[in-house]
């Protein structure tokens, strides 16, 4: 699987609705960091997809979900599962460090 | 996974030194193979935005693309990019060996260092609890959120200049606490931040204490002349007090000095090592230019194919 994309309007369903645990990615085009972590989520995206739901939210056309959740740096990965935010990496961390981070949601 | 063959060189780092090391080893035919970090590629330039005094771009170029055309530039002469991080750095004997974060093995005759530096934290018990939620160290991912905000930005070098002028597009108002009652940035950015309206100045102040529970709700700062404590409310702090030398892997290797920047035979980039050259900001605490480390980059790179003729 490859990632999806997720906005303020399908966030309810794609994420706090879905089934699997959900790691939505907040980024945005003018964040270098942000394009560094990108290739990682892909990546963890096709190797984990049975486990979880690699989701990107773009902060600059969705602000409502960002606002609500209190991001204020990025790129910053929220986990959810059950609807609830359970899980939050802030800032870009190479795949090793990730995958550990994650490792509960990945089994 | 194991790369058997033993190379002329293995390039460490990304910033303008390690790629501008990079295209001169390949266009030498050295067949380098450049360890460019796992996310920290492009280097400090990555978080940058419109860089205006990089020769040659006339009307300035953005640091994300100015280090895209670099890295372009380096794969096109075939330079071996791998986008992880140097775990491991052997440096003695005639054969040097890395190891990356994906296990992956390298050997070369030669290492050019140019990890670069990293930035800053001020130590501060609160500062990586808030970090994220208030705290940040890069203004152009994160000013963003702070759009009518009041905040601030603390250093007094160019990169705090930049930074605060750049929020300013977004914030209410930017405090600049800086410790001395002068700045040390350029001429140009101070004036560009002293004309701004939107830009206050805390002068002889230092960050004592962040506030906030879940997130910044305001700082404590300390009057560097007086002691006096007062409280600064901000909910975004941008800190902008420098950066130290990425040196830790290759301490204890290669000499450095009190500061951890790595010690060169000057003008040359020689280490105490043989067939180890260092460049850029792991060198600098000087200059610490994108054009400076790019020139460094290629001494390195010069350094390097000398060293690797002479043995041969």
């Amino acid at each position: 699987m490859s990632t999806t994309v997720v906005t303020d309007a399908s966030f309810a369903t794609d994420v706090l609705a879905n089934t699997k645990p959900v790691i939505v990615d907040f980024w945005a085009e003018w964040c270098g960091p942000c394009r560094m972590v990108a290739p990682i989520l892909e990546e963890i995206a096709q190797e984990f997809g049975d486990k979880i739901v690699v989701a990107k939210l773009n902060v600059d056309e969705n602000p409502v979900t960002a606002t609500n959740y209190g991001i204020t740096s990025i790129p910053t990965l929220n986990v959810y599962s059950g609807g609830e935010v359970v899980k939050t990496i802030i800032g870009a961390k190479p795949k090793a460090a990730l995958l550990a981070e994650l490792s509960s949601y990945l089994g | 996974m194991s790369d058997s063959d033993i190379r002329d060189v293995i390039i460490i780092g990304s910033g303008p030194a390690g790629y501008t090391a990079a295209i001169y080893t390949a266009r030498a035919q050295m067949n380098p193979v450049l360890l460019e970090g796992a996310v920290t590629a492009g280097g400090a330039l990555m978080n940058t935005t419109e860089v205006e005094n990089f020769p040659g771009f006339a009307e300035g170029i953005m640091g994300p693309a100015l280090m895209e055309q670099m890295r372009a530039q380096a794969d096109r002469f075939g330079t071996t990019i791998v986008t992880d991080d140097a775990v491991e750095i052997q440096l003695d004997g005639p054969v040097k060996y890395v190891r990356d974060g994906s296990g992956r093995e390298y050997r070369a005759r030669s290492v050019i260092l140019a990890m670069g530096s990293g930035y800053r934290e001020l130590g501060l018990d609160n500062e990586k609890r808030l970090s994220g939620h208030g705290v940040s160290w890069c203004a152009t991912c994160d000013g963003f959120f702070f759009r009518d905000a009041d905040i601030a930005v603390v250093g007094g070098g160019d990169s705090a200049l930049e930074e605060a002028t750049f929020l300013t597009r977004f914030a209410r108002s930017v405090t600049l606490i800086h410790r001395r009652d002068e700045l040390r940035a350029s001429k140009i950015m101070q004036q560009r931040a002293l004309d701004d309206p939107k830009i206050n100045f805390a002068w002889n102040s230092e960050v004592a204490d962040l506030l906030g529970d879940t997130k910044l709700s305001g700082v404590v700062l300390r009057d560097t002349v007086t002691g006096h404590l007062r409280e600064l409310p901000i909910t975004g702090l941008f800190i902008a007090i420098g950066h130290d030398p990425r040196s830790e892997l290759i301490k204890g290797q290669v000499s450095l000095d009190d500061e951890g920047y790595v010690l060169v035979d000057a003008p040359s980039t020689r280490t105490n090592i043989p067939g180890v050259f260092a460049c850029g900001d792991l060198v600098d605490h000087t200059y610490r230019q994108a054009i400076t480390a790019a020139g460094t980059g290629c001494s390195a790179a010069l350094d390097a194919e000398r060293f690797i003729a002479a043995a041969h």
